[in-house]
């Protein structure tokens, strides 16, 4: 393994045993899902559909995880548009489906069908929380992106599973993304702080609310709003966020812990609709605050790939584009390139497989992307 | 070299930093830290305390402070990034990072020094002769015996400042004594003279607490914006759009100056030829008060090739060249995009490109991009090349009756008119879109820095407004 990495890590890197393990649960798992997904009386239909124009066998050709690189490159525009039956397995045509929704700013949004998958997405999620700063019973506030997105329910049901009740706040991330590229950047003042206010007066309010999801952004707007009526995030009584959003930085991190956190407990995720959710190694002064996340393996997996070779990973501490596979009964995308590029992180002690930090937009596409507050 | 951000006098090194790098070589010259938006908000919950630490000053002390820091920031040596600081090495690395010679470094320091060392005069002018204490009171006796008072519309002003021309921070440098802190966001590529001005300004005895330095993306400007009651912000006509009409921000954005020539003046237009070309191609014409355009009502063609024979002849030079007179465009492809748009206008009706006979003027570099003067003549004021301006020595000189030149001329923030006539005259003093007027052969690049620029900052700072106090009991009216 060639390691590009200037530092010694600073955290503890899983052992070769423990890489090994996790890749052979990976393979298994991979088979698992082409069985699944390309059996007629279980798949979708628009995998069978699509198997039929594949030169190999899916059923007898994929043994092992490398082998999925043998499908052609996965176009998201395929999400987009319908018939959304055509992404629902037949093997669980009579379950109820949820569609979530991504993008979707100006044009039809690429969307997602969903049964179960968040649930247990956000259940292995909550064994990561640590108990001292997510106590059980406590409840939610839900201060983030809302409507056709996952993450609502999913906090939501987060806060359930762990025994609490979720208090929300509505907020259209679409809207957010117009007013920033209509450049009204007072309408955008206005929303944020109408949303920073709703969730203060829940705050306020004797809920006994002490765990929260936010974005970086809100979470600062919500701190500093604190801070002008002389009290603090840990004050108002919250012990632990949960927050999300490409936008994490080394500096920003060290910002909040240094400086408004107040000992709140914070643990950055990066997660889409189409992926799931990846956890971070603990963030640390003595690790650079380097934010380093991990991919719910075997259900879904990160690779950080070369940006003219989509099946070359690059080198330990390099940096590429992600490359994103979802390997669940529900839904099965095989190599998505995603909007974002990073380093790739060595594999971590509790998720012994690669890891990839400094999540950014992809150069190519910032340009052109407008970054939300949300 | 790495320059922290500075947090009201308290150095701050972030783990996320900007290399400069020198436009030429591409070495890099210093390191810039970069914060985010959340500091300036969260710092700006206390900028109350930087007006208060000038305000435990007296304001004559403030306006002496300020005029020892332009002695020192034009000939000392000052601590910016930890290091020493020469002038000679600031204008090295100022050059460097932003693609002006040395000697245009060099003439706008001696501006910034100028208005700095002329403190007292310029307050007084701004403040028609307002006793300076009014301001740290909010109230007092005129000289007529009037009450006035003036309240602070913020404790801080916020400055988005720009890295195209090092003399626009002549416009903030009076904020200081006029009793209100500083939080700037310097330029990406011009950090140098926010840096070294606060660095003398420190030196000098003006307290560290009342100012900011917050280099970083752009959502540092919006916090800026966002978290000060005044700000001034310096982009493009886009960005002056969007603040068009907000009381909080002053936004400077392309001047779109001009010369006009009156009929009764132009057949002497060889006359003026030396204050056209001034106004065109002084400090590589990158400020909003170069000229884009010069109008008269006939001799433009003559007029266009004279120019072009004087400007069109200049050539890049090394930026160490005492004789350079073009700055670098040192964003990739920027000269290049540029000279393309030009063309494309140059093909409209009535357009034909002056300096075409003194070579090309798009100049390709290995990091970067020159534009050598372009003279451009219309013959009519339609095309849309007679109202664009850019960022280097540029001109369309315009054919248009002198009858219809204010409807046409648009916005212009410096118009300099050469005319004896009177009731023309009169007509341009009326014309509200003119800002500066120069009446007579001045060139528009030369300020008259006793008279307001693009609004009063005194007007913009603080609100005069009615205060009265009570008589104390039983004395008589």
């Amino acid at each position: 393994m060639s390691v590009t990495a200037t530092r010694p890590p600073v955290f503890e890197v899983a052992t070769p045993e423990q890489v090994a393990a996790a890749r052979a649960t990976l393979d298994a798992h991979t088979v698992e899902m082409m069985a699944w997904h390309f059996h007629e009386s279980t798949g979708c239909p628009f995998w069978l559909e699509y198997a039929k124009s594949l030169t190999f066998n899916p059923l007898t050709e994929v043994t092992c995880y490398d082998d999925l690189k043998k499908f052609p490159p996965f176009e998201d525009e395929w999400l987009r548009g319908g018939p959304v039956r055509r992404w629902v397995p037949k093997g669980m045509a009579d379950q109820p489906m949820y569609v979530f929704e991504t993008g979707g700013t100006t044009g039809i949004p690429k969307s997602r069908v969903n049964s179960r998958d968040f649930r247990t997405d956000y259940e292995m999620f909550s064994d990561t929380l640590p108990e001292e700063f997510f106590p059980r019973g406590a409840n939610w506030l839900m201060l983030g992106p809302s409507g056709p997105r996952r993450l609502r329910l999913s906090i939501e049901h987060l806060a359930q599973y762990r025994g609490g009740i979720c208090f929300c706040v509505d907020l259209d991330p679409r809207w957010v993304i117009k007013l920033i590229q209509k450049g009204w950047m007072e309408h955008l003042e206005a929303y944020k702080q109408h949303c920073i206010d709703q969730a203060i007066t829940i705050l306020e309010a004797g809920h006994d609310v002490r765990c929260m999801f936010t974005t970086p952004k809100l979470l600062e707007a919500l701190a500093l709003a604190l801070e002008k009526r002389g009290t603090t995030l840990r004050k108002a009584g919250i012990t632990g966020i949960f927050s999300g959003g490409t936008e994490f930085t080394p500096q920003w991190t060290r910002f909040a812990v240094e400086e408004f956190l107040d000992g709140a407990y914070m643990t950055p995720t990066y997660g889409n609709t189409l992926m799931g959710l990846a956890a971070s190694r603990p963030v640390v002064p003595a690790d650079g605050y380097t934010i380093a996340y991990y991919a719910p393996q075997p259900r879904a997996v990160i690779e950080v790939v070369d940006f003219d070779d989509r099946d070359a990973v690059v080198p330990y501490g390099a940096t590429g584009r992600v490359r994103l596979t979802t390997l669940t009964k529900e839904t099965f995308i095989p190599g998505f390139l995603e909007r974002d590029e990073g380093e790739r992180e060595l594999p971590y002690v509790k998720y012994p497989w690669d890891g990839i930090s400094g999540v950014r937009p992809f150069r190519e596409l910032a340009a052109t992307t407008t970054v939300g507050v949300y | 070299m790495h320059l922290p951000a500075w947090r009201f006098g308290k150095p701050y090194e972030s783990l996320e930093r900007d290399t400069l790098v020198h436009f030429l070589t591409g070495e890099p010259v210093a390191e810039v830290s970069q914060v985010g938006g959340a500091i300036v908000g969260r710092d700006l919950q206390k900028a109350g305390q930087a007006r208060a630490a000038l305000m435990a000053l007296d304001p004559e002390d403030v306006v002496e402070r300020l005029q020892t820091a332009g002695n020192l920031y034009a000939n000392g040596t000052v601590t910016v990034g930890g290091e020493p600081q020469s002038p000679e090495r600031f204008v090295k690395c100022q050059s460097a990072t932003t693609g002006l010679p040395e000697s245009l470094c060099r003439a706008n320091m001696q501006k910034n020094m100028f208005v700095l060392s002329n403190m007292d005069r310029i307050l007084d002018a701004l403040s028609r002769g307002l006793d300076p204490a009014i301001l740290w009171t909010g109230h007092g006796v005129e000289h007529r015996g009037v009450t006035v008072s003036y309240q602070a519309q913020s404790p801080v002003l916020g400055l988005v400042l720009p890295s195209n021309s090092p003399g626009v921070h002549t416009l903030w440098l009076p904020v200081v004594a006029l009793g209100m802190g500083l939080v700037m966001k310097p330029g990406s590529q011009e950090p140098w003279t926010p840096y070294r001005m606060a660095a003398a300004m420190v030196e000098a005895g003006i307290p560290a607490e009342a100012i900011s330095l917050y280099p970083g993306p752009t959502d540092v400007g919006a916090a800026v914006l966002a978290g000060c009651g005044r700000s001034m912000i310096f982009g493009s006509a886009k960005t002056v759009e969007q603040y068009r009409g907000n009381p909080r921000v002053q936004v400077h954005g392309p001047g779109f100056s001009k010369l006009i020539l009156g009929d009764d003046c132009v057949d002497d237009w060889e006359r003026y030829l030396d204050v056209m070309a001034e106004s065109v191609a002084i400090n590589s014409g990158r400020g909003c008060i170069n000229a884009s355009a010069i109008y008269a009502s006939r001799h433009t063609k003559a007029i266009a090739d004279a120019l072009a024979a004087r400007l069109g002849p200049i050539e890049v030079k090394p930026p160490d060249d005492p004789e350079a007179k073009l700055a670098a465009f040192t964003i990739p492809g920027a000269a290049k995009a540029i000279w393309g748009q030009i063309e494309g206008l140059l093909k409209a009706p009535g357009v034909t490109h002056a300096t075409a006979p003194y070579g090309d003027r798009f100049v390709e570099g290995e990091r970067c991009g020159w534009l050598r003067p372009v003279v451009v003549h219309a013959t009519n004021p339609e095309p849309e090349i007679t109202r664009a301006e850019y960022m280097f020595p540029f001109v369309t000189v315009v054919e248009c009756p002198q009858e219809r030149v204010l409807e046409k001329i648009g916005p212009t923030l410096v118009g300099t008119v050469i005319t004896d006539d009177e009731d023309f005259q009169r007509r341009l003093i009326d014309c509200t879109h003119i800002d500066r007027l120069n009446l007579g052969p001045i060139p528009t690049t030369k300020l008259d820095w006793l008279q307001p620029h693009e609004g009063n900052i005194i007007d913009f700072l603080y609100r005069s407004r009615a205060l009265q106090v009570a008589a104390p009991v039983g004395a008589t009216a």
